[in-house]
């Protein structure tokens, strides 16, 4: 009884023509927009790594926070002063920073941790993938300056927010905001047309269906595999720089939750599918923005509707939306 | 062949991961001094302290290390043990309850420990206390303000000590919570104030008393919301208590929350100050993203207005420590010094052993000692009696201090 009441009054509350009214509504699924490219953009290394190679690998969320403080050693460090104003030549060369040492990190975690286990039993990457999470992180925190802490990011963007009326007040989105969605589904959606058309594309998806038939094709699954985890790493390290941008801080936590997030978008999305693991992104924002407003809690219980909606998919579709009909196409 | 390699390389990687992290968290400092001209025969005598070193609490909790260890190089020097040498060993909590009871076993496992030091964390100092209290270790913290950790379960009804051998220089929150909204209301006069706390026992105790007071004297409390230790996007929450139209955003937790939070409500549109309690009291709470004009109150009264902390500011200057002592530099070298000189008082002309560590609390427990922060002295329930407070205000990349007082109930 109780728990109905305070579910219905929060439901009016959400949807509801007295309080709160609909801009918070509007600015809610901005923020949910928001959070889940940035998730679906991190999903995608996990869908692709697990289509190639079937194996979760978990340092994925470590590779997007070590390019969070790739972007920041950039700035720091490479960029001359002149170039740190203007953000026009500052943001290319963060993210580029960053992407490059996601990728050199995701790529030596390759070559050195994955690969001398590719026939080994699934348990022991697995298992190895965790243990190269922490050390990641834990060389972040060692080696890094100051990063026993979190550590403050520069705006690399546009400073300021958007800030437009609609539904009875004002709605405010940061313009690193925008570029973080924009560039999520932009990347996104070039990663979808360069699997499905390009030669190298269609290697990867052949590799996906049988490694060893498309070694007997010509193709050097090997090399294959390593684009995987550059394109995965390159992906991840752009997030990482941008999110550092929009949050103006970073963390090494950073990594571990929206790791789990993001993994979680894959498998609701449908593990092996890159535009489940978009949808799944974007479903995951706009659930916790959406259950933190709407449902009872607030946004203390934000993280549990995540979950809840994740089981709730499982229990009726355990492939996840795309997972069957559009499988390992990456 | 293959398998064995495989074998090999995970635990190649895993015995990497496992060296790693054990660099990152048991970082352990011995003692400083060599004693002089002391005479040390009867052996060496640890002060504990737990405290996180690393972490995002780091600077607090390093400030914490070094004032500790400046008090104990100090009493080797004056010889103020007489026959033993001080050692002192810090363990690192990583403000996390769990890590707490690992170094607090570690330190209570060791007959030479006389008192701890520590913690910085209300939560840590939840799974610290039955540990140190079951091998009757006194511990002193210079900065736990749940009432709960000397009040029991019920504070304000009907308060009962759980733990004799607990003590603490820092005031509580059931009288800094209450100072911050005298503060805010009457002299800030803010009338609509939201209420966040990051749901620990430290900043969701914190939060409530500050709540109860704000609305004993005539404030609406317009939202009443929580936030996770670990975000870092908190869209959702300045979304919900915008509507609401707050002239003020009390927080109930520490500064890597406050800082970001306080700067992505300003980019929301939402510019009003953000308050905190002792736990966002750092410069990195600024750099972080606290705006000018954030709020912030704490125990005790600032270094540089307290005359009886001069001493301690230069001997601090004077050694050269890496990291400045911090928000809590003051409070721990007096928690540090009352076990010292407690120890000197049951020591006497005798020797320390674990039949003297009941004495040992009751001499922490008649304490009056003439501080780096004021007197020192403990109530019935091991709080100070001191009930000096401070509010501090952000301007330029720091807080600065804009009023002591001494808290008066309304």
């Amino acid at each position: 009884m109780g728990l109905l009441e305070s579910f219905s009054t929060q439901l009016t509350q959400c949807f509801g023509s007295t309080s709160p009214p609909v801009f918070v509504f509007l600015q809610q699924i901005i923020n949910g927009l928001v959070l889940g490219s940035l998730i679906g953009l991190i999903a995608l290394g996990y869908t692709m790594v697990y289509g190639i190679i079937q194996l979760i690998n978990f340092a994925h969320g470590e590779v997007f926070m070590v390019g969070a403080y790739g972007g920041l050693a950039t700035f720091t460090y490479l960029l001359p002063t002149f170039a740190a104003r203007e953000w026009y030549i500052a943001l290319p060369l963060v993210l580029l920073g960053g992407a490059l040492i996601s990728v050199l990190v995701a790529v030596a975690m390759e070559r050195f941790a994955y690969r001398p286990l590719r026939n080994a039993p699934r348990l022991a990457p697995l298992i190895t993938a965790l243990g190269v999470s922490v050390a990641l992180q834990e060389a972040v925190r060692v080696f890094y300056p100051n990063a026993t802490a979190a550590l403050p990011f520069p705006n690399i963007f546009v400073p300021g927010s958007l800030s437009f009326s609609v539904g009875g007040g004002d709605i405010a989105i940061k313009y690193s905001g925008i570029l973080l969605l924009v560039v999520s589904l932009v990347l996104a959606i070039a990663l979808q047309i360069f699997v499905d058309g390009s030669r190298m594309g269609r290697a990867m998806r052949a590799t996906a269906q049988d490694r060893d038939v498309a070694r007997l094709m010509g193709i050097n699954p090997d090399r294959v595999i390593v684009l995987t985890f550059v394109i995965g790493g390159a992906l991840a390290g752009i997030g990482g720089v941008l999110y550092g941008g929009y949050l103006n801080n970073i963390n090494i936590d950073m990594g571990f939750q929206t790791g789990i997030f993001a993994f979680t978008a894959a498998v609701l999305g449908g593990i092996g599918s890159i535009r489940g693991a978009v949808i799944g992104g974007l479903l995951i924002g706009l659930v916790k923005s959406l259950g933190g407003q709407c449902l009872p809690g607030g946004t203390a219980y934000d993280y549990v509707w995540i979950f809840v909606v994740l089981i709730v998919v499982l229990v009726f579709r355990p492939q996840g939306f795309f997972g069957e009909t559009e499988r390992v196409r990456a | 062949m293959s398998r064995k390699r495989t074998v090999v390389a995970t635990a190649a990687v895993l015995a990497a991961a496992l060296v790693l992290s054990a660099c990152g968290t048991n970082r352990t400092e011995a003692g400083g001094g060599t004693g002089g001209q002391c005479d040390t025969s009867k052996g060496t005598l640890v002060v504990g302290m737990i405290a996180p070193l690393s972490g995002g609490l780091s600077a607090l909790g390093l400030g914490m290390r070094n004032s500790a260890q400046l008090a104990v190089d100090q009493a080797n020097q004056n010889c103020t043990v007489p026959g033993y040498r001080l050692a002192f060993q810090a363990e690192d909590d990583q403000a996390t309850a769990q890590i707490a009871g690992q170094a607090a076993t570690k330190l209570s496992s060791d007959p030479n420990v006389v008192g701890v030091v520590g913690t910085l964390n209300s939560s840590t100092s939840q799974s610290v206390q039955p540990i140190l209290s079951g091998k009757q270790i006194v511990q002193i913290s210079p900065a736990n303000t749940n009432p709960t950790l000397t009040l029991g379960q019920d504070p304000t009804g009907s308060p009962e000590r759980p733990f004799p051998g607990y003590f603490r220089v820092a005031t509580t929150d059931l009288v800094q919570g209450p100072f911050g909204a005298q503060y805010l209301v009457q002299k800030a006069g803010k009338r609509n104030i939201a209420v966040i706390d990051d749901g620990k026992t430290y900043g969701a105790g914190l939060a409530e008393e500050f709540a109860q007071e704000a609305a004993k004297l005539g404030a609406t409390v317009v939202a009443r919301e929580k936030v996770g230790e670990k975000d870092t996007d908190f869209a959702g929450v300045i979304t919900r208590i915008r509507p609401l139209n707050p002239d003020a955003v009390y927080y109930g937790g520490e500064y890597p929350v406050a800082g970001p939070l306080s700067a992505q409500l300003a980019a929301a549109g939402l510019n009003v100050p953000l308050m905190g309690g002792d736990g966002i009291v750092d410069k990195q709470f600024v750099a972080l993203g606290g705006r000018p004009g954030d709020f912030a109150t704490n125990v005790g009264a600032p270094a540089a207005n307290l005359p009886s902390a001069k001493a301690f500011t230069d001997a601090y200057a004077a050694a050269n420590f890496a990291e400045p002592f911090s928000a809590y530099g003051v409070l721990t070298y007096d928690a540090t010094n009352v076990i010292i000189e407690a120890l000197a008082r049951v020591v006497g002309t005798g020797t320390f052993d674990d039949s003297r560590r009941p004495a040992l609390i009751d001499a922490v427990q008649q304490t009056n000692l003439d501080g780096a922060s004021g007197k020192v002295a403990f109530d019935q329930y091991g709080d100070t009696t001191n009930k000096l407070l401070t509010i501090y205000s952000v301007q330029g990349d720091d807080f600065a201090p804009v009023e002591t007082g001494t808290f008066q109930e309304s």
